[in-house]
């Protein structure tokens, strides 16, 4: 990987942090926070960008800014798992059940639309 | 956010008590999140460099950044409770941006799509169990030890 790329990795992964806080921010802020959808959110929409740029034939060192960068950075798995453990511990072990639940198979569900619709470009 | 990191360990504040300016943030808690997410970007991608896999195989390096980052959070959770001030730039720097830029929820899902269009169905399950698995069990052990080791100072 070259020098240029490593720099634009990091700034896209910089970029990509602060849109998920302000994301989760956002949606915590109109939701009310009972569940995190914040997380969510930021999830569901990178990998429906992420299906887009499969779908839209998007390759190489591009794919892997935007997607590896940029979107890896915008979506998270380490608060996935925190907010779902945060769930068990107040005693609300369902709603832990569904968060891991969902966000997998709504993950997989939104890859797999994303990528639809980016053939249609 | 009741479920939020940010509010799921006793001692955080409850960050709804705050103004939403104050908890939205500002320059310098976007600075410090985009530094760590850089950081974080670049372990995940030195990862990735150091154990390589293709399209169809078993990830490794997705897998350790998720569960190091998801363990480094428990303990970041436990121990930096946010300030009833605000948010705690350090907090955000390593929480925000390092775990949050060093794992990720969009390529493990890119990853389970590959094995799914290669037709090991069989391995994209045995992936997401275990990343799931192992990630909660990282949490859990992390927020339990970071806890008690509070408790001990």
């Amino acid at each position: 990987m070259s020098a240029l790329a490593v720099v634009a990795l990091a700034a896209l992964g910089g970029v990509g942090a602060v849109a998920r806080h302000l994301t989760v921010f956002e949606v915590a802020e109109r939701s009310g926070g009972r569940f995190p959808l914040g997380t969510l959110a930021v999830n569901l929409a990178g990998s429906l960008v992420v299906g887009v740029l499969l779908g839209a034939g998007v390759t190489g060192a591009t794919l892997t800014l935007l997607a590896g960068g940029l979107l890896g950075s915008y979506t998270t798995f380490s608060a996935w798992m925190a907010d779902s453990d945060g769930l068990a511990r107040e005693h609300r072990p369902q709603a832990a059940v569904v968060n891991i639940f969902v966000s997998l198979f709504a993950g997989l569900a939104t890859i797999i639309l994303g990528r639809a619709l980016g053939g249609l470009f | 956010m009741s479920a939020s990191p940010a509010n799921s360990t006793p001692r955080s504040a409850d960050p709804l008590a705050l103004p939403a300016q104050v908890r939205r943030g500002g320059a310098e808690l976007w600075l410090a999140i985009a530094f760590g997410g850089a950081l974080g970007t670049l372990a995940r991608f030195g990862l990735a460099e150091a154990l390589p896999a293709s399209g169809a195989d078993w990830h490794w390096a997705t897998l350790i950044a998720n569960v190091i980052g998801a363990a480094a959070l428990g303990v970041i959770l436990v121990r930096l409770p946010n300030p009833a001030s605000g948010p705690s730039r350090l907090r955000a720097f390593l929480a925000t941006g390092i775990c949050g830029g060093l794992t990720t929820f969009s390529t493990m899902q890119r990853e389970l799509l590959s094995m799914i269009d290669g037709g090991h169905g069989a391995l994209a399950l045995s992936y997401a169990a275990v990343s799931i698995v192992a990630g909660l069990v990282a949490v859990l052990v992390a927020v339990r030890l970071a806890a008690r080791g509070e408790g001990e100072r």
